[in-house]
């Protein structure tokens, strides 16, 4: 028994860490930020030389063959960067996707090119992942028509892969006839949402999973898992902040820290946090490695984490005063990023709604 | 990242599941606050020490069963007897807290003298700490020993005492070096609760029961041998003492069990004919309790394998105090809530007896809130997180006409 990082897995975490804090200063992220985009093709390219791209992707399509544990640790090391990259669809999901519903012939041909870093293929859920918001395609033969609003990582999405609520997957190039995107800046500026619409487009039909809903499933969850590691790497940036504020701030000729009611405060943030690093991993593991546990660890570290990471938010932003209530210290990306994790894939509420589904536990209307 | 055991302990595992399905039956009843152990329990703890599963790393010669230690084993053992609801033996203080401390800085007379007697459970000890007016501030303490004539001549009192009614022990911190700095002034004393000028109160709590003590001591005459390492080195072994205690906390275990038993009550209770747990308000506080607890199993699961590469887990171990009371405060709350009124009817069966389901969950309910008070209230635990786990500066001294001068 070795609950924890391997070494190869603390030393990638080091040098992505390395990279970002090289890369993204507080005026490049507000630079990047304002667009909206949720990308920028030198840090995305960037990350590439990391081996990022293909991380999940099996050696033999030219990936790293790596499991969502280790996804999860760079999911940590983005969102503690805020880093406006479309990771969690783009890199974890689609892969998975097509190693859930793809057949061999379509592996083949699209995860080199995710591998690779120039397909860039943004996740939808017509269904399923409980989002709010319309979405409803129909798939006439290998035609897809409808509407999947507030795609999360498509900002510059080569392809869309949209689940049905059959489990069947659509992968329709961003440029194919019949479709359009709307993209909105969102709440948290490193990434945006895209409504995308579709008429009659041509689509790849991925359908080769037996149990094409449980497949689907699969890449919800890893999804879910990802988005929980990034709102805990955003919320250890916020308490690691608030703690260097909390020492250097002086008011009543103290440092205010040393204030029980601040002490309190930051006691509380780290109490509740750490404990979500383990469930973070313990969830990623079970996605790799242990498929009966790997549904209801997904929802509910999902769903805990986000409260967790919203009460941190809340915490550090008050411990920072006035001025963390400002643009000024930039703090608010890290609190809108954790917004926006909680909204994405199914809120907490949803989530938990699905643990209890899944052990049983229907309510008596 | 590997969850798997080894062959050795999955053999260990297979075991100790045998020897609960042949011996489980005879296991005393889990939970319910602290009393003397009755019959039943003391044969438990001998099945339970002939078989290595408590005192297992204990030297032989001390009657252990002399194992080299391994946080593993102990994981193993102690998540077997928890999924199995069987009592996993006596965690009083005298054999959580005093054995080790003995076994680490004690002579080899008083590991001869205590050690067995009290893995056995022929020795009850209490814990002579907390003072009327020292109760987080542990240095201060106030009570004097003066040596005279081979004896330590001991006056004060303790308050807060656990078990102090029916302990047979207590091991004592007190002030023998009244003119040094309050923390090189105290020794840490081993004395007998038969001892004349004794005098113990009982202090009856919320639960009914009364599991703390006054302990006032009237030229109370001890050995001068029974000093642990030496005079002034008493807040040293405190120390010792409460590493250990420290170390003894981080049992994901304990609400792992709860929330199962939760599971099974809100599924089994109806109220208009619709269980619980189809019920919204119940089945949303279950599964957010549901979430924390994985939380925290994996916490566990990191802190277990820290140990075992021998690194010191700072914060993440600091933290474990505080959340884990809350947590299971709240698990307890909730299964209060689901007995509603059914829980209300309250009649402890005393000291010497079992409770009923409905009486132990009530007691565990209120003995929560002590476990956030006793053994450093979770108000001083956010101290240490905040200023040993996060580096926070401390609350700046108050200035008395005591210490102004001092610095």
């Amino acid at each position: 028994m070795e609950f924890g990082l391997s070494l190869e897995q603390r030393q990638f975490d080091d040098s992505l860490r390395e990279f970002l804090k090289d890369r993204l200063p507080m005026e490049r992220l507000r630079a990047l930020a304002e667009p909206g985009g949720g990308y920028d093709a030198d840090l995305w390219n960037g990350l590439a030389e990391l081996g990022l791209h293909g991380l999940i992707v099996p050696e033999r399509f030219g990936g790293a063959g790596l499991g969502v544990l280790d996804a999860a640790v760079a999911a940590e090391g983005l969102g503690y960067a805020a880093a406006p990259v479309p990771f969690t669809g783009t890199t974890v999901m689609a892969p998975l996707a097509f190693m859930n519903s793809a057949t061999e012939a379509q592996q083949d041909e699209y995860l080199p090119m995710v591998a690779a870093g120039e397909a860039r293929i943004a996740v939808g859920f017509a269904g399923l992942a409980g989002q709010t918001g319309a979405a409803s395609v129909t798939l006439d033969g290998t035609r897809l028509s409808g509407t999947v609003n507030g795609v999360m990582d498509a900002g510059a999405a080569t392809h869309f892969l949209i689940y049905l609520r059959d489990g069947t997957a659509a992968l329709v190039e961003a440029d194919a006839p019949g479709l359009s995107t709307s993209l909105h800046r969102s709440l948290d500026r490193t990434r945006p949402l895209v409504d995308v619409a579709f008429n009659s487009s041509p689509a790849v039909v991925l359908a080769a999973a037996n149990d094409k809903v449980a497949a689907a499933r699969k890449v919800l969850d890893a999804g879910r898992v990802i988005l929980a590691a990034d709102m805990l790497g955003a919320a250890q940036t916020m308490l690691d902040r608030a703690v260097a504020f909390a020492k250097e701030r002086v008011q009543f000729g103290r440092v205010i820290g040393s204030f029980q009611g601040v002490k309190y405060m930051l006691a509380d943030c780290v109490t509740t946090l750490e404990p979500c690093r383990g469930m973070v991993w313990y969830a990623a593991h079970a996605q790799d490695a242990m498929p009966d546990e790997a549904r209801l660890t997904a929802c509910h570290a999902k769903a805990h984490v986000a409260d967790v990471a919203r009460e941190v938010a809340r915490m550090t932003t008050e411990t920072h005063g006035g001025m963390g209530f400002t643009d000024l210290l930039g703090l608010h990306y890290w609190f809108k990023r954790i917004g926006f994790n909680r909204q994405v894939l199914g809120g907490p509420e949803r989530c938990r709604e699905e643990a209890a589904e899944l052990q049983g536990w229907r309510l008596d209307r | 990242m590997d969850l798997s055991l080894s062959e050795e302990y999955q053999a260990l595992q297979a075991e100790i599941r045998a020897f609960i399905a042949t011996q489980g039956h005879k296991s005393p009843k889990v939970g319910g606050g602290r009393k003397r152990p009755d019959q039943k329990t003391l044969d438990w703890q001998k099945t339970l020490l002939e078989h290595g599963y408590v005192g297992r790393t204990i030297p032989v010669e001390y009657g252990g069963a002399g194992k080299t230690p391994d946080v593993m084993e102990a994981a193993v053992i102690a998540s077997e007897f928890t999924a199995a609801n069987i009592y996993a033996g006596l965690t009083n203080q005298g054999v959580s807290m005093l054995v080790p401390t003995l076994l680490e800085v004690g002579t080899e007379e008083q590991k001869r003298a205590y050690v067995g007697p009290t893995i056995r459970g022929d020795i009850i000890w209490c814990q002579g700490y907390s003072e009327p007016g020292n109760g987080s501030d542990l240095a201060n303490a106030q009570t004097k020993a003066e040596l005279k004539d081979g004896f330590w001549v001991v006056n004060g009192q303790k308050i807060w005492t656990s078990s102090a009614h029916y302990a047979d022990m207590m091991f004592l911190l007190c002030r023998t070096e009244p003119h040094r700095p309050k923390h090189e002034g105290l020794s840490y004393l081993l004395l007998s609760m038969n001892s004349p000028g004794i005098d113990r109160r009982p202090l009856k709590t919320m639960t009914g029961r009364s599991e703390f003590n006054e302990v006032f001591f009237t030229d109370v005459k001890v050995p001068e041998s029974q000093i642990v390492v030496g005079r002034g080195k008493g807040w040293y072994v405190a120390n010792v003492t409460l590493k250990h205690e420290r170390s003894m906390i981080g049992n994901a275990d304990k609400v792992t069990t709860r929330l199962e038993q939760l599971i099974k009550m809100l599924s089994a209770t109806e109220v208009d004919g619709v269980p619980l747990i189809r019920q919204a308000e119940f089945r949303d506080r279950l599964l957010r309790l549901q979430g924390e607890v994985i939380a925290w199993k994996a916490h566990n699961l990191r802190l277990l394998t820290e140990a075992a590469q021998g690194i010191d887990s700072g914060v993440k171990r600091m933290i474990v105090k505080y959340g884990g009371t809350m947590l299971g405060f709240r698990l307890s709350s909730l299964a209060v809530d689901a007995l509603g009124a059914v829980g209300l009817p309250f009649e402890s069966a005393g000291e010497d007896a079992e409770d009923d389901d409905a009486t132990t969950w009530n007691i565990d309910y209120m003995y929560d809130v002590g476990l956030m008070i006793g053994g450093g209230s979770n108000n001083i635990q956010k101290n240490i997180i905040g200023e040993r786990g996060l580096d926070l500066p401390r609350e700046p001294k108050v200035q008395t006409a005591a210490t102004i001068g001092r610095g």
